[in-house]
């Protein structure tokens, strides 16, 4: 192996400097913070993240949805939103664990929302997504050179919406709309309630209920973001960076200057960059299994396999 | 200048929506015309407009068979170029025309329209409906490497153009139904939004994570489809998206 962690000029432990977006991040705050400072300082006019569902009913301008009744609408499931400024940046903030369909909006940011320069959020399989659509914009007039800053978030794997509400409401009998943060870390599935209990499930329980798409992939820290970043490989409340393209070697190094982000060399924290690699090679080897196996499926007949 | 390809545009049974995008490309076409491409002939932006031998025609427009003279222009279009490009939906798949009942003044017996690729043999696949003038602009510039680059250039082209290429050898449909069995029930999409955002139409949404197509809407231009990373990905091409961005946009200046 060894090009399991991709390109990058540099990587660091890091995490926000400013404690009002901690209180709301996932980890290390990195990429509200980073998006925050992007739209502040004009790298940015908008970005394309996550919401809720409380966020898209309140904003409905800034999703595309046709005549939905948000009170049928179930809690924690993910909308894609163009946000323009830090308030609803921050409203954003924390990781969803089933995916959102980010990419979505991507030519809609640069129409009826008028950006020039578009920031987006996503996954590994959405950063490879939004590189394809710069190199083959087949259905993407004029959008690839207004994707100014790319922020790659590390991926194991994904769920549907059903199968977060079976792990919550079955494997962890608590109602979804009671949970306050969901995370994946030290070998298992937490679920924080919004009164302070917390339940832990065994990921043996999770992977069933992943999404068959994500075995395919070999990208576990986004490869291809501008930035990636992710709470593996640095201790809690920290988050690993990755500076990977030209465009993100400038804005994470404007972003430093301006104090944005406190940051520690990846070197001295630990579990560092061995636990990283090790997951990224778990990811990779099994996937690449998966790619093999789906040839021999069926009889006479294989899966498709997407890589050429 | 010696060095330029020469360049064929036939136009068929299209709307010039895809005419439009080449020459969106405003002053990169000029640089195009300038340095890399002798346009041979072309219906609206040349003088010459019947087919000539050529490098790389770009076809427009499905064939109508009901129409000798269109049938005939395609097939010395294949004898007369060394390499074929089917330049948007209707060339590639059928698109709107595939949905055509006849009855369209004045040739009301015109009325089956096939995708190029039924009555030749197409080698490289511009899909979309238009097609963009950046994708248009990169596959012209990947020509010109792979015709009269260097080594290095050539492979890089190669590489380049090689989906676009399988993806003429599969076949003449692509539409909503194509995204549905070769991504999904394959169990390959992982949600990601790329067929939503290419849809021209806006037929393709997502619901609990994954795309749903009104297909009513659909006109089978086969964006979706091959804007989505997980129908046809070039690790070795995508990976170099910053260099390779670079030098398209060097050769350009």
């Amino acid at each position: 192996m060894g090009a399991e962690l991709g390109k990058y000029k540099a990587c660091v432990s890091a995490r926000s400097t400013d404690k009002e977006i901690l209180k709301h991040a996932q980890d290390g705050g990195i990429v509200t913070s980073l998006l925050g400072y992007a739209l502040d300082t004009g790298i940015i006019d908008g970005a394309i993240v996550a919401v809720n569902k409380e966020f898209a009913a309140k904003h409905q301008s800034l999703i595309m949805r046709d005549n939905t009744n948000w009170d049928m609408v179930e809690p924690w499931r993910p909308f894609p939103a163009v946000v323009s400024t830090k308030a609803d940046l921050l409203a954003a903030a924390g990781t969803k664990y089933n995916i959102s369909p980010n990419v979505s909006m991507i030519k809609e940011a640069t129409r009826s929302f008028g950006l020039d320069k578009v920031g987006i959020v996503g996954t590994p399989c959405q950063m490879q997504a939004v590189r394809k659509l710069q190199l083959y914009p087949i259905g993407a007039r004029d959008v690839g050179a207004a994707v100014a800053l790319a922020v790659g978030i590390f991926c194991m794997e994904n769920f549907p919406y059903q199968s977060i509400l079976q792990l919550v409401e079955d494997h962890a009998a608590m109602k979804m709309e009671s949970v306050k943060k969901m995370e994946i870390g030290k070998g298992k599935f937490w679920i924080y309630g919004k009164r302070g209990q917390v339940v832990q499930l065994p990921l043996k329980v999770t992977h069933k209920y992943e999404q068959p798409g994500c075995h395919v992939c070999l990208d576990y820290v986004a490869n291809l973001g501008d930035i990636s970043t992710g709470s593996v490989g640095s201790p809690d409340g920290w988050s690993t960076v990755f500076v990977r393209s030209k465009i993100g070697d400038s804005v994470w190094a404007n972003a430093m200057a301006a104090g944005v982000f406190e940051t520690q060399p990846i070197e001295k924290v630990k579990p560092g960059l061995e636990l990283v690699t090790k997951l990224a090679n778990e990811k990779i080897t099994k996937n690449k299994n998966t790619l093999e196996a789906r040839k021999t499926f069926g009889v006479g007949k294989a899966l498709r396999s997407p890589y050429i | 200048m010696a060095d330029k390809i020469t360049l064929g545009y036939t136009h068929l049974s299209g709307c010039t929506g895809c005419t439009v995008a080449l020459a969106d490309n405003y002053a990169g076409l000029l640089t195009l015309l300038d340095r890399y491409v002798d346009l041979k002939y072309m219906p609206t932006l040349a003088d010459v407009r019947h087919v000539q031998k050529v490098d790389v025609s770009f076809v427009e427009g499905s064939c109508c068979i009901n129409d000798k003279l269109a049938v005939e222009e395609l097939k010395e279009t294949r004898e007369k170029s060394t390499v074929v490009v089917a330049l948007g939906g209707c060339a590639c798949y059928g698109n709107i025309t595939r949905f055509s009942r006849g009855g369209q003044q004045n040739q009301p017996q015109h009325e089956a329209y096939l995708p190029i690729g039924d009555i030749i043999k197409v080698d490289v696949y511009i899909p979309g409906c238009a097609p963009t003038p950046q994708m248009i602009r990169n596959v012209a510039v990947m020509a010109y490497l792979l015709l009269k680059g260097t080594k290095e250039q050539k492979e890089l082209a190669t590489a380049f153009l090689k989906p676009l290429m399988m993806a003429a050898q599969r076949g003449t449909t692509a539409c909503f139904c194509e995204l549905m069995t070769e991504v999904i029930n394959q169990g390959l999409c992982m949600g990601c939004g790329s067929c939503a955002s290419a849809c021209p139409v806006n037929a393709i949404t997502h619901e609990y994570g994954k795309p749903q197509g009104e297909r009513d809407l659909c006109i089978k231009c086969g964006a979706c489809y091959n804007q989505c990373p997980r129908s046809w990905f070039s690790f070795d091409v995508v990976e170099n998206y910053e260099a390779i961005n670079e030098a398209i946009m060097a050769a350009l200046q």
